[in-house]
Protein backbone atom coordinates (compact mmCIF):
# COMPACT_ATOMS: atom_id res chain seq x y z
CA UNK A 1 0.00 0.00 0.00
CA UNK A 2 1.49 3.63 -0.83
CA UNK A 3 0.66 6.63 0.73
CA UNK A 4 -1.96 8.01 -1.89
CA UNK A 5 -4.04 4.55 -1.39
CA UNK A 6 -3.34 5.32 2.14
CA UNK A 7 -4.92 8.99 2.33
CA UNK A 8 -7.95 8.02 -0.57
CA UNK A 9 -8.65 5.24 2.15
CA UNK A 10 -10.95 3.42 -0.19
CA UNK A 11 -12.81 6.57 -1.30
CA UNK A 12 -13.79 7.12 2.31
CA UNK A 13 -11.03 9.91 2.45
CA UNK A 14 -13.03 12.68 3.43
CA UNK A 15 -15.48 10.72 6.26
CA UNK A 16 -12.10 9.30 7.69
CA UNK A 17 -10.04 12.18 7.56
CA UNK A 18 -12.76 14.68 8.89
CA UNK A 19 -13.48 12.55 11.97
CA UNK A 20 -9.74 11.91 12.87
CA UNK A 21 -8.76 15.71 11.99
CA UNK A 22 -12.01 16.71 13.99
CA UNK A 23 -10.90 14.55 17.09
CA UNK A 24 -7.57 15.64 16.98
CA UNK A 25 -8.92 19.41 17.07
CA UNK A 26 -11.34 18.96 20.07
CA UNK A 27 -8.08 16.95 21.77
CA UNK A 28 -6.53 19.96 21.08
CA UNK A 29 -8.48 22.52 22.72
CA UNK A 30 -9.21 20.16 25.76
CA UNK A 31 -5.72 20.60 26.37
CA UNK A 32 -5.33 24.22 25.96
CA UNK A 33 -8.39 25.12 27.51
CA UNK A 34 -7.40 24.49 31.35
CA UNK A 35 -4.07 26.18 30.67
CA UNK A 36 -6.04 29.34 29.80
CA UNK A 37 -8.89 28.65 32.27
CA UNK A 38 -5.87 28.24 35.28
CA UNK A 39 -3.79 31.34 33.87
CA UNK A 40 -7.19 33.12 34.25
CA UNK A 41 -8.14 31.87 37.66
CA UNK A 42 -4.21 32.66 38.94
CA UNK A 43 -4.35 36.30 37.29
CA UNK A 44 -7.62 36.77 39.00
CA UNK A 45 -6.22 35.99 42.60
CA UNK A 46 -3.32 38.06 41.97
CA UNK A 47 -5.45 41.20 41.27
CA UNK A 48 -7.24 40.69 44.18
CA UNK A 49 -4.37 39.98 46.27
CA UNK A 50 -2.99 43.37 45.37
CA UNK A 51 -6.40 45.46 45.26
CA UNK A 52 -6.25 43.84 48.70
CA UNK A 53 -3.14 45.36 50.04
CA UNK A 54 -3.90 48.95 48.19
CA UNK A 55 -7.35 49.15 50.11
CA UNK A 56 -5.56 47.70 53.32
CA UNK A 57 -7.17 44.60 52.94
CA UNK B 1 1.07 16.28 44.23
CA UNK B 2 -0.97 15.85 41.05
CA UNK B 3 1.73 17.83 38.91
CA UNK B 4 4.07 14.37 38.26
CA UNK B 5 0.85 11.90 37.94
CA UNK B 6 -0.76 14.55 35.70
CA UNK B 7 2.50 14.20 33.36
CA UNK B 8 2.28 10.20 33.47
CA UNK B 9 -1.11 9.93 32.59
CA UNK B 10 0.09 12.55 29.40
CA UNK B 11 2.71 10.53 28.53
CA UNK B 12 0.78 7.20 28.38
CA UNK B 13 -1.42 8.36 27.27
CA UNK B 14 -0.17 9.53 23.85
CA UNK B 15 2.26 7.03 23.29
CA UNK B 16 -0.08 4.17 23.58
CA UNK B 17 -2.89 6.69 21.87
CA UNK B 18 0.11 6.61 18.74
CA UNK B 19 0.61 2.64 19.46
CA UNK B 20 -2.93 2.69 18.78
CA UNK B 21 -3.60 4.68 16.06
CA UNK B 22 -0.48 3.06 13.81
CA UNK B 23 -2.30 -0.67 14.42
CA UNK B 24 -5.61 0.87 13.54
CA UNK B 25 -4.79 2.94 10.77
CA UNK B 26 -1.96 0.51 9.00
CA UNK B 27 -1.80 -3.09 10.60
CA UNK B 28 -5.40 -3.65 10.54
CA UNK B 29 -7.40 -5.36 7.37
CA UNK B 30 -9.83 -3.59 5.39
CA UNK B 31 -13.60 -4.81 6.15
CA UNK B 32 -14.94 -6.79 3.96
CA UNK B 33 -18.49 -5.15 4.36
CA UNK B 34 -17.32 -1.48 4.76
CA UNK B 35 -14.07 -1.05 3.68
CA UNK B 36 -11.63 1.84 4.99
CA UNK B 37 -14.87 3.48 6.59
CA UNK B 38 -14.66 1.54 9.49
CA UNK B 39 -11.72 2.95 10.52
CA UNK B 40 -13.28 5.74 12.01
CA UNK B 41 -14.67 2.58 14.61
CA UNK B 42 -11.12 3.24 16.43
CA UNK B 43 -12.07 6.47 17.79
CA UNK B 44 -15.96 6.56 17.78
CA UNK B 45 -16.36 3.62 19.99
CA UNK B 46 -13.55 4.80 22.50
CA UNK B 47 -14.99 8.00 22.44
CA UNK B 48 -18.87 6.54 22.75
CA UNK B 49 -17.55 4.35 25.55
CA UNK B 50 -15.68 7.64 27.42
CA UNK B 51 -19.29 9.73 27.20
CA UNK B 52 -21.05 6.72 29.23
CA UNK B 53 -17.82 6.54 31.60
CA UNK B 54 -17.06 10.14 32.14
CA UNK B 55 -20.77 10.63 32.71
CA UNK B 56 -20.89 7.79 35.43
CA UNK B 57 -17.85 9.63 37.35
CA UNK B 58 -19.66 12.61 37.23
CA UNK B 59 -23.08 11.45 38.63
CA UNK B 60 -21.46 9.10 41.23
CA UNK B 61 -19.14 12.31 42.57
CA UNK B 62 -21.45 14.32 42.53
CA UNK B 63 -24.08 12.29 44.59
CA UNK B 64 -20.85 11.74 46.87
CA UNK B 65 -20.48 15.35 46.89
CA UNK B 66 -24.23 15.62 47.92
CA UNK B 67 -24.36 13.56 50.38
CA UNK B 68 -21.13 13.52 52.19
CA UNK B 69 -20.61 17.11 51.90
CA UNK B 70 -17.38 16.63 50.48
CA UNK B 71 -15.83 18.89 48.42
CA UNK B 72 -13.64 17.46 46.15
CA UNK B 73 -16.12 15.29 44.76
CA UNK B 74 -18.08 18.66 43.72
CA UNK B 75 -14.93 19.66 41.74
CA UNK B 76 -14.45 16.72 40.24
CA UNK B 77 -17.51 16.11 39.07
CA UNK B 78 -17.61 20.14 37.48
CA UNK B 79 -14.49 19.22 36.08
CA UNK B 80 -15.34 15.97 34.17
CA UNK B 81 -18.84 17.54 32.68
CA UNK B 82 -16.73 19.44 29.91
CA UNK B 83 -14.39 16.71 29.14
CA UNK B 84 -17.58 13.94 29.05
CA UNK B 85 -19.10 16.97 26.49
CA UNK B 86 -16.32 16.71 23.86
CA UNK B 87 -15.98 12.87 24.13
CA UNK B 88 -19.87 12.99 23.65
CA UNK B 89 -19.59 15.51 20.82
CA UNK B 90 -16.58 13.14 19.71
CA UNK B 91 -19.09 10.35 19.47
CA UNK B 92 -21.73 11.78 17.52
CA UNK B 93 -19.91 13.74 14.62
CA UNK B 94 -17.97 10.76 14.23
CA UNK B 95 -20.69 8.60 14.25
CA UNK B 96 -22.48 11.22 11.74
CA UNK B 97 -19.44 10.56 9.86
CA UNK B 98 -19.35 6.94 9.21
CA UNK B 99 -23.50 7.04 8.87
CA UNK B 100 -23.10 8.92 5.89
CA UNK B 101 -21.41 6.41 3.57
CA UNK B 102 -22.94 3.26 5.28
CA UNK B 103 -26.12 4.22 5.69
CA UNK B 104 -26.73 7.13 3.66
CA UNK B 105 -28.08 9.45 6.18
CA UNK B 106 -25.51 11.68 8.43
CA UNK B 107 -28.43 11.82 11.45
CA UNK B 108 -31.50 9.63 11.59
CA UNK B 109 -33.75 9.77 15.20
CA UNK B 110 -33.10 6.33 15.59
CA UNK B 111 -33.02 5.11 19.81
CA UNK B 112 -29.14 5.13 19.95
CA UNK B 113 -28.28 8.54 18.51
CA UNK B 114 -31.10 9.56 20.17
CA UNK B 115 -29.74 8.89 23.65
CA UNK B 116 -26.51 9.66 22.83
CA UNK B 117 -27.39 13.05 21.98
CA UNK B 118 -29.75 13.46 24.82
CA UNK B 119 -26.30 12.68 26.98
CA UNK B 120 -25.06 15.55 25.55
CA UNK B 121 -27.69 17.24 26.84
CA UNK B 122 -27.45 16.12 30.17
CA UNK B 123 -23.61 17.61 30.21
CA UNK B 124 -24.76 21.18 28.59
CA UNK B 125 -27.35 21.10 31.29
CA UNK B 126 -24.82 20.26 34.12
CA UNK B 127 -22.67 23.27 33.01
CA UNK B 128 -25.28 25.83 32.59
CA UNK B 129 -26.72 25.07 35.92
CA UNK B 130 -22.46 25.40 37.11
CA UNK B 131 -22.32 28.61 35.75
CA UNK B 132 -25.79 30.44 36.29
CA UNK B 133 -25.95 29.87 39.85
CA UNK B 134 -24.15 32.20 41.81
CA UNK B 135 -23.75 30.22 45.18
CA UNK B 136 -21.47 27.43 44.74
CA UNK B 137 -23.60 24.98 46.81
CA UNK B 138 -26.29 25.44 45.60
CA UNK B 139 -25.22 25.29 41.90
CA UNK B 140 -23.35 22.11 43.08
CA UNK B 141 -26.76 20.66 44.48
CA UNK B 142 -28.72 21.90 41.73
CA UNK B 143 -26.07 20.48 38.58
CA UNK B 144 -24.91 17.71 40.80
CA UNK B 145 -29.22 16.41 41.23
CA UNK B 146 -29.33 16.61 37.26
CA UNK B 147 -26.74 14.83 37.00
CA UNK B 148 -27.86 12.34 38.89
CA UNK B 149 -31.34 12.00 37.47
CA UNK B 150 -29.62 11.36 34.02
CA UNK B 151 -28.12 8.10 35.09
CA UNK B 152 -31.47 6.73 34.01
CA UNK B 153 -30.28 7.66 30.57
CA UNK B 154 -27.13 5.68 30.35
CA UNK B 155 -28.57 1.69 30.24
CA UNK B 156 -31.00 3.52 27.90
CA UNK B 157 -27.71 4.52 25.47
CA UNK B 158 -26.53 0.83 26.59
CA UNK B 159 -29.22 -1.20 25.86
CA UNK B 160 -31.17 0.88 22.91
CA UNK B 161 -29.74 -1.36 19.85
CA UNK B 162 -31.32 -4.21 21.80
CA UNK B 163 -34.45 -3.11 23.07
CA UNK B 164 -35.21 -1.03 19.45
CA UNK B 165 -35.50 -2.15 16.08
CA UNK B 166 -32.09 0.35 15.21
CA UNK B 167 -29.88 1.37 12.08
CA UNK B 168 -27.33 1.14 14.84
CA UNK B 169 -25.52 -1.78 15.13
CA UNK B 170 -25.00 -3.54 18.10
CA UNK B 171 -22.29 -4.72 20.61
CA UNK B 172 -19.70 -6.34 19.01
CA UNK B 173 -17.36 -6.27 21.79
CA UNK B 174 -19.25 -5.78 25.46
CA UNK B 175 -21.35 -8.52 25.01
CA UNK B 176 -20.41 -11.91 27.07
CA UNK B 177 -19.87 -14.24 24.37
CA UNK B 178 -16.80 -13.84 22.34
CA UNK B 179 -16.37 -10.20 20.53
CA UNK B 180 -17.34 -10.72 17.09
CA UNK B 181 -14.38 -8.64 15.76
CA UNK B 182 -11.24 -9.54 14.20
CA UNK B 183 -8.15 -9.58 16.69
CA UNK B 184 -6.17 -7.24 14.21
CA UNK B 185 -9.20 -4.86 14.91
CA UNK B 186 -9.83 -5.41 18.35
CA UNK B 187 -6.43 -4.53 19.53
CA UNK B 188 -5.95 -1.08 18.12
CA UNK B 189 -9.29 0.12 19.57
CA UNK B 190 -8.95 -1.31 23.05
CA UNK B 191 -5.95 0.41 23.00
CA UNK B 192 -7.45 3.91 22.13
CA UNK B 193 -9.76 3.65 24.80
CA UNK B 194 -7.19 3.05 27.09
CA UNK B 195 -5.50 5.92 25.46
CA UNK B 196 -8.86 8.05 26.22
CA UNK B 197 -9.26 7.00 29.66
CA UNK B 198 -5.58 7.98 30.51
CA UNK B 199 -6.30 11.37 28.30
CA UNK B 200 -9.44 11.79 30.55
CA UNK B 201 -7.66 10.86 34.02
CA UNK B 202 -4.23 13.55 33.24
CA UNK B 203 -7.26 16.49 31.89
CA UNK B 204 -9.67 15.99 34.95
CA UNK B 205 -6.38 16.48 37.36
CA UNK B 206 -5.93 19.33 35.75
CA UNK B 207 -9.27 20.62 35.74
CA UNK B 208 -10.20 19.89 39.37
CA UNK B 209 -6.93 21.47 40.91
CA UNK B 210 -8.00 25.10 38.78
CA UNK B 211 -11.40 24.46 40.16
CA UNK B 212 -9.90 24.20 43.64
CA UNK B 213 -7.79 27.30 43.26
CA UNK B 214 -10.80 29.06 42.26
CA UNK B 215 -13.17 28.05 44.68
CA UNK B 216 -10.68 28.45 47.36
CA UNK B 217 -9.78 31.77 45.88
CA UNK B 218 -10.26 33.87 49.08
CA UNK B 219 -8.52 31.33 51.29
CA UNK B 220 -4.96 31.13 52.48
CA UNK B 221 -3.76 28.16 50.83
CA UNK B 222 -4.52 29.42 47.20
CA UNK B 223 -2.96 32.54 48.41
CA UNK B 224 0.36 31.06 50.18
CA UNK B 225 0.59 29.03 46.58
CA UNK B 226 -0.11 31.82 44.25
CA UNK B 227 2.61 34.44 45.85
CA UNK B 228 4.91 32.15 45.41
CA UNK B 229 4.11 31.54 41.69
Amino acid sequence: MNWSEFFNMGGYAFFVWTSYGLTFLVMLANIISPIIQRRKVIARIKRAIKREQLTGG
Amino acid sequence: MSAPLIKWFTISALLIGLYGLYLGLFVAPTDYQQGESYRIIFIHVPAAWMSLFIYMVMAVSAGIGIIWQIRLADMVAAASAPIGASFTFIALVTGALWGKPMWGAYWVWDARLTSELILLFLYFGYMALQSAIEDQRSADKASGLLAIVGVVNIPIIHYSVEWWNTLHQGATVTKFDKPSMHIDMLIPLLLMAVAFKLFYAALVLVRTRNEALYRDRNRRWVRELIEKL
